[in-house]
């Protein structure tokens, strides 16, 4: 006979409740899990993306994803024709806000030379690239879909295609264009701005830069032999791509990553200790039938079984209504919230190992009850 | 009168039981002797705090008695020290305990809590529910068998703890104020019904009770004062 089982049954609707406020302190739990993988895979997708084996910046920077980075347009053609280097491709990064049906979009703008490595990689809808001016692909988070357009600075583009989970280390979604184009977007003044640096005799601002060079290399070059060559032009600098993925996570999303860490970390402890809680609640308000059992001849193992049993059931329901739960509105977040198996088991065992410890607390009240009690005086 | 040839099922030698030590010790029991028989049903009587719940609990193998000795069944449990390890167990094959409050355990039905201690006792769930059922039938809730403790009424839940209590047919059944809860009529068919049970099964019952209107069920009343067994009343009937 399961004790545990019958007890559960015998006050169903108050463990289901139970379980539910666990589901959802399990549900937060997950999604700072998923918020943090999120906040990290976003980082790392913006520089997979490209497949470089190198990136070449402006010297004494770590790269357009950590700070401003300008090199010539005409780099390119200089490294193209180093030794190993099979593509190279200029691309240039900038953020911008853009109206789009009564709302602001901000957008993180990729500008890449068709043909040339540093473009999308998989287009879920629509195509690529095709004419050399005016069209873009838009991450799908934009909300934007192919046919619809959009301004940006001065000129109108045309959505032909999409993309998925492309967007920078801030969350926002990646559109891509010609390097043409965003050149122009990047330096191209507003008509009474550029009267004015008329009027003065200047000229526009920028000219041909980009904000760094992605090269792909042989795979029987060392990226690292590449990057010293390219570091002898004391105007230029170079990352391989570990370096690169390095750079991000350690300078541009660590304070988020420790942040969101820490925040998880203080969500687990405040989650072992509402179970812990609950538990050892359940436990008192069962310390009279504890007595009852202990007086009619019950062992320990069972009072114990009774307790440490309704314990990780608790948390095995807690955790599937949080996971199913999670699962349900992730997609509403307005980061990615990305769950692996992996962290599923991670809270499984955390959880279990919470309820099993929450439990020792009860069960060493359960072990201190005095069936005396039972017998009044 | 009763007959004194009779198995002694519940023996007690001068045991004593007392609380702290020095100006602060309490001697709830003093030098008390007990010998109660197979079929016999005896009360024990008392103002509050005479040391009637201590001899209970002692007998019982709650509590440790300061000194003395104390047989059960045959067997010698406690001579100055428990002799044996596990009482629990002792509790489960020798004793049968029936509440004031029933205490039955709230979700389990009135068939299981008879088969709890069964179950306890190495019967197997079939075993247990089948002798379960045949104990409710035998005390007339047989009807009830199914019903949740909270569904039943005072006195059947009151019949479901007897056949709790004696659903391993154990030697002692030790009762707190068994009929506490109950109107004369249902208290009395309760200790009707023990009598009976405690004749067929040569089992003794020890009854702590401040119940007058049953006293004339009892084959002997003793009265506990101040931790003495100073008058025993005897034979009642």
């Amino acid at each position: 006979m399961n004790l545990a089982f019958r007890d559960v049954r015998h006050n169903l609707f108050r463990f289901l409740l139970t379980c539910l406020g666990l589901g959802l302190l399990m549900t937060v739990v997950l999604a700072m899990m998923g918020i943090y993988n999120g906040l990290v895979a976003d980082a790392l997708n913006i520089v997979k993306a490209p497949q470089a084996d190198l990136w070449v910046v402006e010297a004494h920077t770590q790269g357009p994803f950590a700070e401003a980075s300008k090199i010539p347009n005409d780099t390119r053609d200089a490294v193209a024709r180093l030794y190993g280097v099979t593509q190279a491709g200029s691309i240039t990064y900038q953020t911008v806000e853009a109206a789009f049906e009564g709302a602001t979009l901000r957008l993180y703008v990729i500008g890449y030379e068709r043909g040339r490595p540093g473009g999308p990689q998989t287009i879920t809808e629509g195509r690529g690239l095709q004419a050399s001016h005016f069209e873009m692909v838009a991450d799908s988070k934009t909300g934007l879909t192919p046919g619809e357009t959009l301004m940006l600075g001065r000129n109108r583009f045309a959505v032909v295609g999409l993309v998925r989970d492309t967007m920078n280390s801030g969350g926002d979604p990646a559109v891509f264009l010609t390097l043409a184009d965003a050149q122009v977007l990047q330096t191209q003044l507003a008509p009474p701005a550029a009267r004015v640096q008329a009027a003065r005799g200047g000229t526009a601002p920028g000219g041909a830069t980009v904000a760094a060079l992605i090269a792909r290399l042989d795979p029987s070059v060392d990226p690292r032999s590449v990057a010293q060559t390219v570091r002898q032009w004391k105007h230029l600098s170079a990352l391989t791509q570990a370096e690169q993925e390095d750079i991000l996570i350690q300078s541009v999303v660590d304070k988020a990553r420790k942040q969101i860490g820490l925040f998880l970390g203080i969500l687990l402890t405040v989650s072992a200790v509402v179970i812990a809680l609950i538990i050892y609640t359940m436990t008192m308000e069962k310390l009279k039938q504890i007595a009852t059992l202990k007086l009619i001849g019950a062992p320990d193992r069972v009072i114990i079984g009774l307790i440490v049993q309704q314990s990780v059931a608790l948390g095995a329901v807690g955790l599937t209504l949080g996971l199913g739960l999670i699962l349900l509105v992730k997609d509403y977040f307005p980061r990615r919230v990305l769950l692996e198996p992996v962290n599923a088991l991670a809270l499984t065992g955390i959880i279990l190992v919470v309820c099993v410890l929450a439990s020792g607390l009860g069960v060493r009240a359960a072990l201190k009850v005095d069936p005396a009690t039972e017998l009044g005086g | 009168m009763l007959d004194d040839s009779r198995r002694v099922i519940v023996e007690i030698k001068s045991v004593a039981k007392h609380y702290g030590e020095g100006d602060a010790r309490v001697d709830a029991l003093r030098n008390l002797d007990l010998k109660v028989h197979a079929g016999e049903v005896v009360a024990l009587l008392g103002p509050s705090g005479s040391g009637k719940t201590t001899l209970l609990n002692i007998i019982g193998c709650i509590i440790d008695p300061s000194e003395g000795q104390v047989s059960l069944d045959g067997e010698m449990v406690y001579d100055n020290k428990w002799l044996r390890g596990d009482l629990r167990r002792l509790r489960l094959d020798k004793i049968g305990f029936i509440f004031q409050a029933h205490n039955l355990l709230p979700f389990l039905n009135a068939t299981d809590n008879v088969a709890l201690v069964l179950q306890l006792a190495g019967k197997t769930a079939a075993q247990a529910q089948a002798r379960a059922v045949e104990l409710l039938a035998y005390l007339e809730v047989g009807n009830r068998a199914r019903a949740m403790p909270a569904l039943l009424s005072g006195g059947e839940a009151q019949r479901v703890a007897i056949a709790r209590a004696l659903a391993n047919s154990p030697r002692i059944i030790l009762a707190d104020e068994p009929t506490a809860a109950l109107d004369s009529k249902r208290a009395g068919i309760v200790m009707d019904l023990l009598r009976k049970l405690a004749a067929e099964q040569e089992a003794c019952i020890i009854a702590v009770t401040h119940d007058e209107k049953i006293l004339d069920r009892f084959d002997r009343l003793f009265n506990l004062r101040d931790g003495r067994l100073e008058d025993i009343i005897g034979d009642a009937r």
